[in-house]
């Protein structure tokens, strides 16, 4: 049988510009095995729903660094419901004040990663909860 | 309501859910799709091909675009390497065609060529006929920037677009190791570039000096700039009129012709070889029989007689096989 690599989506949304961590989150996940669909910078939630469908992805990793998270990572959750993918795992990573964890949560986002956590953390958390 | 129904009815995660299929366990795949083959043959499918950093998902994306315009409907298969190590894949093509996300007459597929070589995947072929069953008027395939081997392409897509760009310095390179065969459309790509002129020249050149010219279908020119849209109308006019050409003079038959005959042998092929393999791993007599070759106790070739044997009913043996 053929072996069935997890597929994930690294995500921009919103107006920063840095995308480092993003692009080392990407390579730490593909030298994982994984497959990685990047999209680049500055991605609109609707974007970003769209293509977690149609590439039909375990995860969707979202990074935001401009302070509008409350904002956009809900609406991608609630956008992969309206298209009935509602069982993709969505993920936060950037620079999120630790107030704002509890409430993403209570929105679908499944783990909130901040400045300081490994890409190998994100690694086995992802592993972890896509059982394939 | 079954993932082909799905795919007949437009809905988008249905569609990427066959496609997933197909790529994981595609045997799983055959009821689905059996049920779209009938639906097939009505996309024209474009591939792009060509060497890194030709702009290939950016001629893609521009050539998308155009077609939207006319209104009809894009499917999309940008397909790239994993890694030999890890198995994974950085597929970043998307990057030049987030417009095209959101827009409901496109679907776009990443995929990783998963080990394969020749620039697509074992699943592209299915995926596109995914896509065509599910109404798209023209499918876009994006090869892995092979440069030299780009062999599949031609057995899967109707027009092939062989992307070229100045100062690469394998411009001669390329032209040597075979594209002339496989291109219907070449497009100098980024042709604002000093080296534009000359490249043309030379291609030209190799051109009217290929043993084949003079016949029905003289692969033309094009140039662009995909990152402005420059050329594109003019590209795409190039492909439609190949199109036609496909369709007037027989030859799209004659190319879907061939085509089916490369896939049922692939098909039996693989049905035969996985029972094959799954029976004699079973019965462990395989091991026993590389072991008896070392020793010279037996040669290849009675050796293949004896693991077929089981596979022989009375009516094949009648016939020889």
């Amino acid at each position: 049988m053929a072996e069935q690599p997890i597929r994930v989506l690294i995500a921009k949304p919103g107006l920063d510009g840095h995308d480092r961590g993003a692009k080392v989150l990407a390579r730490a996940l593909r030298d994982a095995g994984m497959e990685v669909i990047y999209t680049g910078l500055r991605q609109t939630p609707e974007q970003i729903a769209a293509t977690a469908t149609q590439e039909d992805v375990h995860v969707v990793g979202l990074s935001c660094l401009s302070g509008a998270h409350l904002e956009l990572f809900p609406r991608v959750v609630q956008l992969l419901r309206e298209h009935g993918a509602g069982d993709i795992l969505v993920l936060g990573g950037g620079t999120i004040p630790s107030e704002d964890i509890s409430v993403l949560k209570e929105h679908g986002v499944a783990e909130v990663f901040t400045p300081g956590a490994s890409t190998q953390e994100v690694v086995e958390f992802v592993k972890r909860s896509v059982n394939l | 309501m079954s993932l082909a129904e799905g795919v007949r009815r437009g809905n988008v995660r249905a569609t990427a859910k066959l496609i997933t299929l197909i790529e994981n366990h595609p045997e799983s795949a055959v009821e689905d799709l059996r049920a779209l083959h009938p639906h097939t043959g009505n996309a024209h499918i474009v591939g792009i091909t060509g060497s890194p950093g030709v702009g290939k998902s950016t001629l893609t994306d521009a050539l998308a675009k155009r077609w939207r315009k006319d209104g009809a409907r894009v499917g999309i298969i940008a397909v790239d390497p994993n890694s030999p190590f890890s198995g994974g894949a950085l597929l970043g093509d998307r990057v030049r065609m987030q417009e095209l996300a959101t827009d409901p007459g496109v679907f776009i597929r990443s995929m990783g060529a998963r080990g394969r070589l020749g620039g697509l995947a074992r699943a592209t072929h299915n995926a596109i006929r995914v896509l065509d069953a599910g109404g798209k008027d023209v499918i876009l395939v994006e090869t892995v920037g092979v440069g030299q081997s780009e062999l599949d392409i031609v057995q899967t897509a109707d027009t092939v677009v062989v992307g070229l760009v100045p100062g690469m310095g394998d411009d001669i390179q390329s032209i040597k190791a075979g594209i002339l065969e496989v291109a219907d459309v070449f497009v100098i790509n980024k042709a604002d570039r000093p080296d534009a002129r000359r490249l043309m020249m030379e291609l030209q050149t190799m051109l009217d000096l290929d043993p084949e010219k003079g016949s029905a279908w003289q692969p033309p020119i094009e140039r662009t700039v995909a990152t402005t849209g420059e050329g594109v109308d003019m590209l795409m006019a190039a492909i439609r009129h190949h199109w036609e050409h496909l369709t007037r003079s027989g030859e799209l038959e004659q190319r879907r012709r061939d085509r089916y005959e490369a896939e049922l042998q692939a098909v039996v092929e693989d049905y035969w070889r996985t029972r094959f393999f799954e029976y004699w791993q079973r019965e462990g007599h395989w091991e026993q029989m590389v072991e008896q070759l070392l020793r010279k106790e037996t040669d290849p070739f009675s050796a293949a007689r004896r693991l077929l044997t089981p596979f022989l009913d009375s009516e094949s043996r009648r016939v020889g096989l």
